[in-house]
């Protein structure tokens, strides 16, 4: 075989980036359009942020609910039975001018697409001081279904007011002595169900107002310094746990020098569509999205850029 | 979930404290999510690099007392032991690049 035609050959028509609800949806409407995906999951990172959850109330079709890890289970089972080539690795280097995209993982292998669809999600934010980072792992978590074990009988504190932060305090007090939520405002933007179970738990209490300035502790954390935002004053809380669920941030590190962004951050798409500012790329799901960010729109978007991919390939000169 | 040795905590010392061998150990446990994702890559690092270090894992649940004394509140956890101290740990699943890159004195 010569070269120009192993490089041909090897052109395959899509590739998908990440594997949430946005990049398993992309593949299972592209894989029965026939396009062969590709879909690349990451070693440790597949099945992206609900993974890490419990019950997910609120995706449709599973009037009981559903564990997160199910789900997505069953959405990987999905893509792979329409014929989509699943590979937990996790891409470095994109590629992603001109007619023929090049993909790189982590073993230095490449692949390449005439188009690729990003849906690498979002990654956990964090508080941003350094004793948060030096005591991570020995106080200080982000994943409260993996670590809340460690706290049985303990009084810990879980930071932020959205959905994940009020479903993180009402798992932890299946082991905490007490939770205590610090928010920066007076109320909860969490949705009312998901408030309302918090606000009326009774080991669940609220520091309103409040930021966190520090977390205390040598070896392990043994407190927070919470500053009051309204007066300005400075407190201690002593817990032995901190959860931190005050958000995320779109994962755009290997493409935020190359393709148009937000003011948010998010990868900018052309209106409804998952075009990117680049021919032949599209994005969907959290990576585009920083207002909605559930799995059910991120799946919807991924559908879209399903067909957005389609479109753009039927479009090319033959 | 990694293939790598059981060590409990009436086996640490000898497996582990007293090993000729570096040593990486991944705490772990059932209902951790992103353990089960590590376990596979931890898999390979004992095959790839089996001549330089030993790869043992730790549940938690049956052994409480050793990540007690380690002071661990996040799982996965991975320490890395070289003559009964800690050199190294690292927390959260991570791809195999970067156990290469950490664990690098040791691997390479």
């Amino acid at each position: 075989m010569t070269i120009a035609e192993n490089t041909a050959s090897d052109v395959r028509d899509v590739i998908i980036v990440g594997s949430g609800p946005a990049g398993y949806t992309a593949a299972v409407y592209t894989a029965r359009a026939n396009l062969k995906p590709l879909l690349l999951a990451g070693s440790v990172t597949a099945g992206g942020e609900l993974m890490n959850t419990t019950d997910v109330e609120n995706y449709p079709g599973f009037p009981e609910g559903i564990m997160g890890p199910d789900l997505m289970e069953n959405f990987e089972k999905q893509a792979a039975r329409f014929g989509t080539e699943i590979q937990f690795e996790d891409v470095t280097e994109l590629d992603l001018e001109g007619p023929v995209k090049s993909v790189t993982i982590g073993t230095g292998e490449t692949f390449k697409a005439k188009a690729v669809i990003l849906s690498t999600g979002s990654a956990y934010r964090e508080l941003g001081l350094p004793n948060e980072k030096r005591l991570s792992g020995h106080g200080v978590s982000w994943c409260a279904t993996c670590d809340g074990f460690f706290f049985k009988d303990q009084d810990i504190a879980v930071i932020g007011g959205g959905d994940s932060a009020m479903e993180e305090a009402l798992f932890l007090t299946k082991f905490a002595k007490s939770v205590t939520v610090v928010h920066r405002r007076d109320s909860l933007k969490a949705s009312k169900i998901m408030a309302d179970r918090a606000l009326a738990h009774e080991k669940i209490t609220f520091a309103w107002n409040s930021a966190v300035d520090d977390v205390l502790g040598d070896d392990k954390v043994t407190g927070l310094r919470l500053k009051n935002l309204l007066d300005g004053s400075v407190s201690e809380l002593a817990v032995t746990g901190v959860f931190v669920a005050i958000g995320n941030d779109p994962r755009t590190d290997l493409v935020k020098n190359v393709l148009d962004l937000t003011p948010e951050g998010t990868i900018a798409v052309e209106g409804r569509s998952s075009r990117t500012s680049l021919p032949g790329v599209f994005a969907a799901g959290d990576v585009v999205d920083p207002t909605y960010r559930q799995a059910i729109t991120a799946s919807g978007s991924g559908c879209v850029a399903a067909i957005d991919v389609e479109h753009y390939l039927a479009d090319l000169p033959a | 979930m990694s293939n790598a040795k059981d060590v409990t905590d009436a086996s640490f010392g000898t497996d582990v404290l007293s090993a000729d061998k570096p040593v990486i150990v991944d705490f772990w446990a059932e209902w951790c999510g992103p353990c089960r994702k590590l376990g596979p890559i931890l898999d390979e690092i004992s095959v790839e690099y089996g001549e330089k270090v030993d790869v043992v894992k730790v549940n938690v649940d049956d052994n409480p007392a050793i990540a007690a004394e380690y002071g661990i509140t996040s799982i996965p956890a991975v320490y890395l032991f070289q003559g009964g101290e800690v050199k190294s740990t690292v927390i959260g699943a991570k791809p195999k690049q970067f156990f290469e890159k950490e664990f690098a004195d040791v691997l390479s």
